[in-house]
């Protein structure tokens, strides 16, 4: 339309422009190099019984990086998954035991939805910054699994039988965790794509003066958002139990921080009103492969982890690079 | 030219600069060319790319292309710290003190010497300046000028004022008009953006226009330069705007028993005191007040944005309680408020930001209906004419743009009242118009609007009632065939209708029809 359009474009600004209008793109790219550099370092090792196993990781850090996202949006940040996650797992293990798994299930969320709503009115009615709020709940429900722990510590624990076929099972070579994580990401993209809740989630991040002009009760967005953050926790927290099959206090608390950087990694700004969900479904990917290939270059620990921040932090300032204009 | 370099020799001097943004070409062969001890008007209709064109100058943004000499010298200007080497300086719309800062800290920061910014603050009409005040509790206009006062303590030889005078009551105004015309006799040069033609005839010496990114002329300002402005600013789009006489179709539709809203003996704390007033439906009521005088206060609390201390407020008959703006949406009650950036999602899409009241109500956090909305959308965009191009983000598009988009949201929404406060701040004069229009067409359709102005002349063009408030009490109300604009600049000081008394230009009725060179400061 304009003549700007006429005048021939240079390849670079091209490709430019072609990666800025398609975001995905360069991350997709980004996963297949590192795929194949795995292949090339130790080659054979991407069959289909890798390419499962990676799924199977990566799908709880890609829920988990989802609560990321849609909190991310608005500005926030929710760090008390992992606990959340944690104790819906916990608890599911112990009163599995004597309960029956409806009313044990029932329980497990029930600290999810404590948290949340916690988290929600924290943030949304008496404004404490999501970070501090978050963790805040995180600590205080760490806490509160201690001493749940000392009184079930007779009872045992056990694994049903259905998380352990969700978690790690595999049909035809597809995870069966896959039959929770399509519909559950089909759900979160369409959300936030589709939905008035979608909607108010980016304009809050952007400007919540505007959104409070057009009628919108903070409030009620940021309530909802946590409370829904946590319970995606917590279904995590059933679906990791199932995959690990050992209860432990810490168990999803490794996943919290690789899920902020998975979503940042998808595009996601940590400053509200920019990002989407499929990004953070390739971050979670990418996340998991860069773990797979720092473990078979058989480092030190140390030198591992120094490794996995460095690249985190490259490839995020690289991304931004490529997909900002100006 | 080049053979006489002193003094007639520019001080600045660029050409054939182009700047994009994506697809979007904001400047593709902008010149400007200004001599020592001139103000110089730089015109052109929004989205013309004067403000492009002045980041580049300032170091804000870079340029894709041209070239800027600087006293004859190829300058690159990288930063606003280059320029401002360079001897350039610009006082942006926004203010640019650090919100949380103090005045004094905020003078230290770019190296201000106190005692001449101290002096210009007075000059330019602010008596009880204290310098420890936070710069977030003082006022806008104030800020403004204190923005002012900061670059000429630091002598720039080129100052660059984009809309000074905007949203500045009309006494700064002046003192501010009068220090930049001094400016010019000292030899120094400012560049002046402005949409006022008032003032441009007053102050300055030659107008650049610029028209689609491009330099289209360069004029001197003479008596009746005017209309060759306007043609070269609006290129062949619209040769003369000329407000006639209110169609039938225009007219306020005959006023029935019960007004749409009935303030009575509003309060909020110590800003606004004791106002009552009626709208009714199918008039524009006009808000006519000076800066600060409670103005803001009342739009808020009609608004729902901040609670009155006292009084009532009655929709159709009924007395309403606005704790939240979604009271006043549910009321029918529109606010557009006059600082776009308060009213808009910036990196969403045109489309989200008109369809984003559709959403707040919890029941409508569903699944959208996409081909509802966008067709409610569209209808709006059609409505008001929104240039589209970059409509992936509402920050790309230009002021004018930006300020329909916050004005469609409400007509997509069908508000049966809409509070504007300020609409046509800092926009062009085609836009102007258009929401004029606008604003009557709405009363026409039996719709009711509260317009708060801060330039007098618009409240002939589009008003029905004049509201006047002064000092945070509503001193006056009069029909519009009484107001003109000395009448309204008396009533706005809190002087009885009918005194005659002269009061600095902008109450000389001929100033705005024909503006001459000797407008300012020869009427006592």
């Amino acid at each position: 339309m304009s003549t700007s359009a006429i005048t021939p474009v240079p390849f670079g600004r091209r490709l430019k422009r072609f990666m800025a209008d398609r975001p995905l793109v360069p991350l997709i790219i980004l996963l297949v190099i590192l795929v194949v550099i795995l292949q090339i370092l130790r080659p054979g090792i991407v069959n289909e019984r890798w390419i499962a196993n990676t799924i199977k990781f990566a799908i709880p850090l890609a829920i988990l990086a989802g609560c990321q996202t849609m909190t991310m949006l608005t500005g926030g940040i929710d760090l008390s998954v992992g606990t959340v996650a944690t104790v819906s797992a916990f608890i599911m293990a112990t009163q599995i035991v004597n309960q029956d798994p409806v009313i044990a299930f029932l329980l497990a969320m029930m600290p999810a939805v404590l948290i949340g709503l916690i988290n929600g009115i924290g943030v949304g009615v008496f404004r404490v910054h999501p970070l501090i709020m978050t963790l805040g709940t995180s600590l205080i429900g760490t806490g509160c699994l201690q001493v749940y722990q000392r009184t079930v510590i007779a009872s045992g624990a056990k694994i049903p039988d259905f998380l352990a076929w969700l978690g790690t099972g595999v049909t035809w070579g597809f995870p069966n965790a896959l039959l929770l994580f399509i519909p559950l990401a089909a759900l979160i993209v369409f959300t936030l794509a589709r939905t008035g809740f979608g909607r108010l989630l980016y304009a809050v991040g952007d400007n919540e003066r505007a959104t409070r002009l057009s009628g919108v009760q903070y409030w009620q967005v940021i309530t909802a958002l946590y409370l829904t953050s946590s319970l995606l926790a917590g279904i995590t927290g059933l679906l990791y139990i199932g995959l690990i099959k050992a209860p432990s206090l810490s168990l999803a608390e490794p996943l919290v921080l690789p899920s902020v950087a998975a979503a940042v990694i998808g595009g996601t700004s940590i400053f509200g009103g920019r990002g989407g969900y499929t990004g953070t479904i390739i971050g979670a990917l990418i996340l998991t492969v860069l773990t797979t290939l720092l473990t078979i270059l058989q480092m030190p620990e140390g030198a591992r982890r120094i490794l996995f921040g460095l690249i985190v932090l490259f490839v995020t300032a690289a991304y931004l690079r490529i997909v900002e204009e100006r | 030219m080049t053979t006489n370099p002193l003094p007639q020799s520019p001080l600045l001097d660029a050409s054939g600069v182009a700047k994009n943004y994506g697809a979007v070409a904001a400047l593709r062969n902008a010149s400007l060319s200004v001599l020592p001890g001139e103000v110089h008007a730089l015109m052109g209709a929004n989205g013309a790319g004067k403000s492009t064109l002045v980041k580049i100058l300032t170091g804000a943004i870079s340029a894709n292309a041209g070239r800027i000499l600087i006293r004859g010298e190829a300058r690159d200007i990288r930063s606003p710290a280059a320029a401002r080497r360079a001897g350039l300086l610009p006082v942006y719309q926004e203010p640019s003190l650090i919100p949380d800062l103090d005045v004094l800290s905020n003078l230290r920061l770019t190296g201000t010497p106190v005692e001449p910014f101290r002096a210009w603050v007075r000059e330019l009409g602010i008596a009880d300046l204290d310098l420890r005040d936070t710069a977030r509790d003082i006022p806008l206009a104030v800020l403004r000028v204190l923005d002012l006062a900061r670059a000429l303590a630091a002598e720039p030889d080129v100052l660059l004022l984009d809309e000074m005078t905007a949203a500045l009551p009309a006494n700064l105004a002046e003192k501010v008009l009068e220090v930049v015309r001094r400016q010019g006799d000292a030899g120094r040069a400012v560049i002046f953006i402005s949409h006022r033609f008032v003032e441009i005839s007053a102050l300055c010496d030659r107008a650049t226009v610029l028209r689609d990114g491009e330099t289209v002329g360069v004029v001197d300002i003479v008596p009746g330069v005017e209309e060759k402005i306007v043609e070269l600013m609006l290129g062949t789009r619209i040769v003369k705007t000329h407000v006639a006489a209110r169609s039938a179709a225009e007219k306020a539709v005959s006023a029935p028993a019960r007004p749409r809203l009935a303030v009575r003996n509003l309060r909020v704390g110590t800003k606004l005191s004791d106002v009552s007033f009626d709208l009714r439906d199918g008039e524009v009521a006009g808000v006519v007040a000076l800066e600060g005088q409670g103005q803001d206060e009342l739009f808020a609390a009609l608004a729902g944005s901040i609670r009155p201390s006292g009084g009532t407020i009655e929709v159709d008959g009924q007395p309403a309680k606005l704790s939240h703006p979604i009271d006043a949406i549910r009321a029918g009650i529109a606010y557009v408020p006059g600082d776009r950036s308060e009213a808009l999602a910036m990196q969403r899409s045109v489309r989200e930001n008109i369809a984003l009241p559709f959403s707040a109500a919890l029941r409508n956090w569903g699944p959208i209906p996409m081909r509802r909305e966008r067709a409610k959308v569209l209808g709006a965009i059609e409505r008001l004419q929104i240039d589209t191009r970059a409509q992936g983000e509402v920050q790309r598009l230009s002021g004018g743009n930006q300020q329909k988009v916050t004005i469609a949201r409400w007509i997509a929404a069908d508000a049966r009242t809409i509070l504007c406060f300020d609409p046509t701040r800092g926009i062009d004069v085609g836009t102007k118009q258009e929401i004029y229009k606008l604003l009557r067409e709405l009363a026409g359709h039996g719709k009711s609007v509260l317009f708060y102005t801060s330039e007098l002349e618009e409240v002939q063009r589009v008003c029905d009632r004049v509201i006047v408030i002064f000092g945070g009490r509503l001193v006056d109300i009069f029909p519009v065939e009484e107001a003109d604009e000395p009448a309204l600049m008396r009533a706005a000081y809190g002087l009885p209708r009918g005194a005659k008394a002269d009061i600095g230009i902008l109450a000389d009725p001929t100033a705005s029809d024909a503006p001459s060179s000797d407008a300012l400061g020869t009427k006592p």
